[in-house]
């Protein structure tokens, strides 16, 4: 994975230095609150619930064991013993400090990490694959891409004051594993007929309170040529994008409203102008960043022989681990998601201990996944049974990835004062309802916000539950058939909300009429896009 | 117009007020204009050689299209004076003068001693912007470097 | 009543006005009436209060009870982490919120 030079480690330095500075005259009453905030939203720090929240950045989702280390010792220097992983790979800390913040940035600068962007109006961090890297069906890995970009996004003097935040999201797969088409930009590095390699450009997806689905802009940007077109769609942005209204002002409504034709004209236009302009570094720089990341040295010859008798460790492997593109290796993940538990949440403790078997058992990489789950890319199969003995005592072998009880749940009201409702209770009753069923029927994707921020991702969840207010008490609003891969699509509301404990059974009977309709091997989502919307709402709603 | 009070230029600013755009058109020896946020910066590239002093006003920080407009300036040839007037914060003096501003006009005045810092504060950037700063990626390329990786 | 409540400049953590100045427990809090607004104005000014704001609550046999669900939510702390309220030894105090 990437490692800074003394370049990349000036410019986080200096960042503390600059955020230091600016908490100083906060706190000395030199720099007013409303010129404070947007300066540390872009250092990830949030006035929240209870405290200041801290979102710490994940590159692309991926860190080694000690940066995972430092983050578990985070927790227990700077926060109450705990951290929460996050849809957009990053993790957040509840109960951070102002006046300790500069030295929480300093200790993560030590590890090669940050909190920059991670909030603001400005380019957030990129996301990608949870598996780039050790997939067998990407064209190539992803990340150099997002490292190339994140080193763009950064500090950009003309981006830090966007009508809105920017989200981007790069993948090199057709399998989707990151949600690409629901970003702001998704990027897909593919192949051209000539065998090149560049990128598909898909402008002005989201979730949110007006959810879409991002149209292809561009089929084909040359390598060379990713950062001045990228600079391109940022810049007719921040120029059109609607700065009257806060709920208006994110570029799939720019899109949307301007229409994708005229919006890719004005792209266009702006990219032959800025190809002119030097902006975009050499080949040989993203060169540079892709030997940072090359295979591991995995053992020729290991034995893709697994021995199974252990039913307990079977039934993980089958859920929890994914083919690799080498022999005799697994990718791993550690699910956040014990049954009752809350999703995404894992102690000091539990964190240290996957630094450290990163450092044993996965080349010493780690990668976060935007379904608030943790994955070892590389381990051995002859490792993985140790592996999974050692995860299981540390109640983080919970055998669920995909099924109804890997819930993706926003911190919501308990945490968040954006919030209509609490979503962790609801995640709870849902995880013990099903614990005895998930196998049964299968994979299905629920997820849960607490409000039509959709930081939960409800539009896509096969099972989507959206947060509402109803005249100051909690409700739930049931989607069906959303999906967040290749096939895109959003969740559609099945009718009235419903209380805590409706919402649990209404989600139940749609398993049930599902498991009495499927066909075979269909999932959840295959049955529903089958026979449609009526057959649920019927057994839900009488 | 605005007097600045960080200004990086040798030459003397010019005493003319700043016109709008739309009335800079018909005032053929006009040399001075105030660009506001709705404006289009490109409709003042066919003057862009006639131009001694744009001012570009922030009504509002953190109203970003200003940064755009400054840069379109820049990257058509303009050379004259770039100024930064109204919602000015110290706190963004150093990104307006990487995105091609060369004079501050804050509606409230600054502290010097903080602009300063905020002047001098990064030793290297990331981003070619066209101020004259060799982004991160250009002195890697020269092997500018200790190419170490830390720790 | 007129509750003001904030959050603390620098610790972040959840004040409540009772009258001289924050407490941490909103059953200090006091009703700061047609005040609330000049005082919410020069204690933000003086630093003793962060994004403070002016909330509608009521006395009950229980003590003081804002009106909206997150903000007895931010009086008891985080309801799945009863040992991170203010009443880690309360197991009922949840109840409370809702």
């Amino acid at each position: 994975m990437y490692k800074y030079d003394s370049y990349d480690q000036a410019m986080v330095d200096t960042r503390v230095e600059e955020f230091r500075d600016q908490v100083r005259r906060r706190l000395d009453g030199t720099l007013a609150e409303e010129n404070f905030r947007p300066l540390r939203l872009q250092n990830g720090l949030y006035l929240q619930l209870h405290a200041y929240m801290l979102r710490v950045a994940v590159p692309y989702g991926t860190l080694n064991s000690a940066q995972m280390r430092m983050l578990g010792d985070i927790a227990d220097k700077y926060d109450r013993g705990y951290g929460h992983f996050t849809t957009r790979q990053n993790i957040q800390y509840n109960w951070i400090k102002l006046d300790e913040t500069p030295d929480i940035l300093a200790d993560l600068a030590k590890v090669e990490m940050h909190a920059i962007q991670t909030s603001g109006n400005c380019i957030r961090n990129i996301s990608s694959d949870q598996y780039a890297g050790a997939a067998a069906d990407e064209l190539i890995d992803p990340r150099p891409y997002a490292e190339l970009l994140r080193q763009w996004s950064s500090f950009h003097p003309e981006f830090l004051h966007l009508p809105r935040k920017f989200k981007i999201a790069v993948i090199a797969s057709a399998t989707d594993r990151a949600a690409m088409r629901l970003h702001d930009i998704g990027i897909e590095i593919v192949k051209n007929d000539a065998g090149e390699i560049g990128a598909a450009f898909y402008v002005g997806g989201g979730m949110g309170r007006t959810p879409m689905i991002a149209p292809l802009i561009r089929e084909f940007v040359p390598l060379d040529q990713l950062i001045t077109y990228s600079e391109a769609c940022l810049r007719v942005y921040n120029r059109h994008g609607r700065r009257d209204n806060k709920y208006k002002a994110r570029i799939k409504i720019l899109v949307h409203e301007m229409g994708k034709d005229e919006y890719t004209r004005q792209v266009e236009e702006e990219f032959a102008h800025l190809l002119n302009q030097g902006i975009e570094p050499p080949l040989a720089e993203l060169e540079r960043i892709k030997a940072h990341f090359v295979d591991p040295a995995y053992e020729a010859g290991a034995s893709d022989d697994l021995d199974r008798s252990d039913p307990d460790f079977a039934l993980w492997v089958d859920r929890n681990c994914h083919a690799h593109k080498q022999a005799g290796y697994v990718i791993a993940t550690v699910s956040l998601k014990p049954v009752g538990g809350i999703p995404g949440d894992a102690s000091a403790d539990q964190i240290r201990l996957m630094a450290d078997l990163a450092k044993e058992y996965s080349f010493d990489e780690l990668r976060v996944t935007h379904a608030q789950n943790i994955v070892f890319p590389h381990v051995r199969k002859a490792d993985l049974y140790a592996l999974w003995q050692k995860l299981a005592a540390a109640d983080l072998a919970t055998a669920n990835l995909d099924l109804i009880g890997d819930i993706i749940a926003c911190p919501g009201l308990d945490y968040c004062s954006l919030a209509n409702a609490r979503s962790i209770p609801l995640a709870q009753k849902l995880s013990e309802r099903f614990v005895d069923k998930q196998e049964e029927i299968g994979e299905l994707k629920l997820k849960i916000s607490g409000c039509i921020n959709a930081c939960g991702h409800h539009h896509a969840g096969h099972i989507g539950i959206l947060g509402v207010d109803r005249k100051g008490t909690e409700n739930y609003q049931l989607l069906l058939g959303g999906c967040e891969g290749a096939d895109t699509s959003l969740g559609k509301i099945t009718g009235p909300g419903f209380d805590e404990n409706g919402i649990v059974d209404a989600v139940e009977k749609a398993t049930e009429v599902y498991l009495a309709k499927r066909e075979d091997g269909e999932r959840f989502l295959d049955t529903y896009r089958r026979i449609g919307v009526d057959p649920f709402k019927e057994a839900i709603y009488g | 117009m605005v007097e600045a009070q960080f200004r990086f230029r040798s030459d003397e600013p010019v005493a003319d007020p700043a016109v709008t755009v739309d009335s800079f058109g018909e005032q053929t020896n006009a040399a001075a204009v105030r660009l506001e946020p709705g404006d289009d910066a490109r409709d003042l590239l066919p003057f862009v050689d006639r131009l001694k002093l744009v001012e570009v006003n922030f009504p509002a920080f953190t109203d970003g299209r200003g940064y755009s407009a400054a840069r379109i300036l820049r990257e058509a040839g303009y050379e004259g004076e770039l100024r930064a007037v109204g919602a000015v914060f110290v706190d963004q003096l150093g990104v307006l003068r990487r995105s091609g501003f060369d004079s501050f006009a804050p509606d409230q005045a600054i502290d010097p001693t903080d602009a300063e810092a905020v002047f001098n504060r990064w030793p290297e950037v990331y981003q070619a912007t066209g101020d004259g700063r060799q982004p991160i990626w250009a002195k890697r390329a020269q092997g500018n470097i200790s190419n170490e990786s830390n720790g | 009543m007129k509750i003001l409540t904030g959050n603390d400049l620098k610790s972040g953590a959840v004040t409540w006005w009772d009258g001289s100045g924050w407490s941490l427990h909103v059953e200090d809090a006091v009703d700061a009436g047609d005040q609330a607004e000049t005082i919410l104005a020069a204690e933000e000014a003086a630093r003793r209060v962060n994004s403070g704001y002016i909330i509608d609550g009521e006395k009950t046999a229980d003590g003081v009870r804002p009106a909206h669900i997150k903000d007895r939510i931010r009086a008891l702390g985080p309801t799945v982490r009863p040992d991170l309220t203010l009443k880690p030894a309360d197991p009922n105090a949840g109840n409370w919120v809702i």
